[in-house]
């Protein structure tokens, strides 16, 4: 047996950073004094001793006007409200799932948050409370939206619109939640025909197209009539994926690898960039290389600098 | 009063370094990709691994409500002394370790901003040539740093030991593990060096109130140079991963 194998020593481990045109901030590292408390209120990442404001965390300084905030480089993620998660289902509880969303507490799924079939002002009846391990269950991942965050810091998510719910066949990959860029949208259908949600906690899901955005939003009626139909069908979301479909999940998954080992932000133009530049390698599993790794990410940081420069 | 002779007649340790002199420190900040923070630190030749986990949500047994519940697991690994010995992870020695290491690190974690959630500590000694425990401390004080949770200063552990000059007491920094072999006090500070709190101390064997002061102050001076060092690596840490929020879109 021969295979292609590949070894470095630790010495000459291959350096990821992608030289961006970005000059370096000031940061701030913990215990050290950001400015006096008289003109300023404290944020996140920061407390207050001998009338002065002192950073917590290692990072950069934020001003909004008289807050001052100091970020990390990386963290738990902080849900605010109207983002887009990716979340596993860990307990299903008494009208209510429990999932992880990579937040410092678990999120709460309550089963008056999500769509049952039959319509929106549906009443939810003690049968719905018996049959909720069929419409999601320990293990399975959904897409939702932050509804609301409790007082004491964890998330209340919803599904109710057509866009969220379980997600069925793909690929999910997790990475820092600081690196997922705030936009508008965060489902995308990539010209390569995959779906990709970009979830604000750090959660990546890729998945084949069809099934899950165009035919649903396409044809509503048609499909909450099969719902009422078929009610709690566990396999309507299962179809086969055509190789051609697996073989560009796992190089969208490899680019984000290389991406992240770079710490270049992630959003669909980014995603789009490095999946093109990515056919350099033909074999999917060449990008898997540390080298291979470090050029797809300068070749997309290449092409966003020349949009940028435009 | 005459001890181990630890001092050469020019004032020079076994190893060479002077009185006031620490091991040298290499330290790396996010060597793993799973845990939220991991750190790794070379004092001298004790070596050590931290990875954090959390904060998130705690186990239904440990949940407090007053602030984050601080876990800490410390092992040695099989092949970290000379002599070759398997160590269980409940044995007391680890066990004592981890009850320490939480009590000098939950000093410097800003506790109650995260109640009812837990934050794991997992040190790993992978060569352990003295000091093993002020290394741990420091690695877990980087990789705190690097998991993003609020500290209110920095946590540095060092340790000093008394040498006898003619009749003069000279207190000896960082100690290795030869001159923890060849007897005479041991003292252990952990400290948050910038507002000069202590959050641990411990001395093994005896030592006369007259000569403890210089002994303290001298561990303590470690702390803040220990502190120093760490700040350094967390900075170029940070200009390393830096990546500006871009504004591009399409």
């Amino acid at each position: 047996m021969s295979g292609h194998v590949s070894i470095t020593l630790a010495s000459e481990r291959v350096n990821h950073s992608v030289a961006a045109n970005n000059e370096i901030p000031r940061f701030f590292t913990p215990g050290e004094v950001v400015c006096d408390l008289h003109d300023f209120m404290r944020g996140h990442g920061t407390y207050v001793e001998d009338d002065k404001i002192k950073s917590s965390v290692a990072g950069v300084m934020q001003r909004v006007n008289k807050l001052i905030c100091v970020h990390p480089l990386k963290s738990r993620y902080v849900g605010e409200i109207g983002d887009v998660v990716v979340g596993r289902v860990l307990e299903v509880q008494q009208k209510r799932w429990r999932i992880e969303t990579n937040s410092r507490l678990d999120s709460i799924l309550m089963l008056s948050a999500v769509n049952l079939p039959g319509g929106e002002l549906r009443r939810r009846s003690a049968e719905d409370e018996m049959a909720m391990r069929q419409i999601l269950e320990e293990g399975d991942l959904i897409s939702a939206e932050v509804q609301s965050i409790y007082s004491d810091g964890s998330l209340a998510l919803h599904t109710r619109s057509l866009k969220y719910g379980k997600l069925w066949q793909g690929v999910m990959v997790k990475v820092f939640p600081s690196l997922i860029a705030r936009r508008k949208n965060h489902f995308h259908i990539l010209p390569c025909g995959i779906s990709v949600i970009l979830g604000n906690n750090g959660f990546i899901w890729m998945g084949p197209q069809a099934q899950n955005l165009v035919s649903r939003e396409k044809d509503d009626n048609l499909v909450s009539a099969s719902e009422n139909e078929d009610n709690y069908d566990c396999y309507k979301g299962l179809q086969t994926v055509t190789r051609s479909n697996r073989e560009a999940i796992a190089r969208l998954k490899n680019c984000i690898a290389a991406l992240v080992a770079s710490k270049m932000m992630l959003d669909v133009t980014t995603l789009i960039f490095a999946y093109e530049e990515s056919f350099k390698y033909e074999e999917v599993k060449e990008l898997l290389d540390p080298e291979a790794m470090l050029d797809v990410a300068f070749l997309t940081q290449h092409r966003l600098n020349t949009i940028m420069d435009e | 009063m005459p001890g181990p002779e630890l001092l050469s007649s020019q004032g020079l340790r076994l190893d060479g370094r002077r009185p006031d002199e620490l091991r040298r420190i290499r330290c790396k900040l996010g060597v793993f990709t799973q845990p939220d923070g991991s750190a790794y630190l070379e004092q001298g030749n004790t070596k050590v691994l931290a990875a954090v986990y959390g904060p998130h949500q705690a186990a239904k047994s440990k949940l407090s409500t007053e602030g984050v519940v601080v876990n800490c697991q410390y092992s040695m690994a099989t092949f970290s002394t000379s002599e070759r010995k398997n160590r269980p992870r409940g044995d007391r020695k680890s066990q004592e370790m981890s009850l320490h290491l939480r009590q000098a690190l939950s000093a410097a974690i800003k506790t109650e901003l995260y109640p009812r959630s837990q934050i794991d500590i997992y040190v790993e000694v992978l060569q352990a040539d003295g000091g093993a425990y002020c290394a741990s401390v420091n690695a877990a004080t980087l990789a705190l740093i690097d998991a993003g949770v609020p500290l209110k200063a920095y946590a540095c552990a060092c340790t000093s030991s008394v040498a006898w000059r003619g009749n003069h007491p000279e207190a000896l920094l960082d100690v290795g593990h030869v001159e923890e072999a060849a007897g005479g006090v041991c003292l252990t500070v952990a400290a948050l060096p910038s507002v000069d709190s202590i959050a641990l101390l411990e001395m093994s064997h005896r030592l006369h109130m007259d000569y403890f002061e210089v002994v303290m102050s001298r561990a303590m001076q470690g702390c803040k140079d220990i502190e120093i060092i760490l700040d350094k690596a967390v900075r170029e840490h940070l200009a390393e991963g830096w990546t500006k929020p871009d504004v591009i879109t399409i």
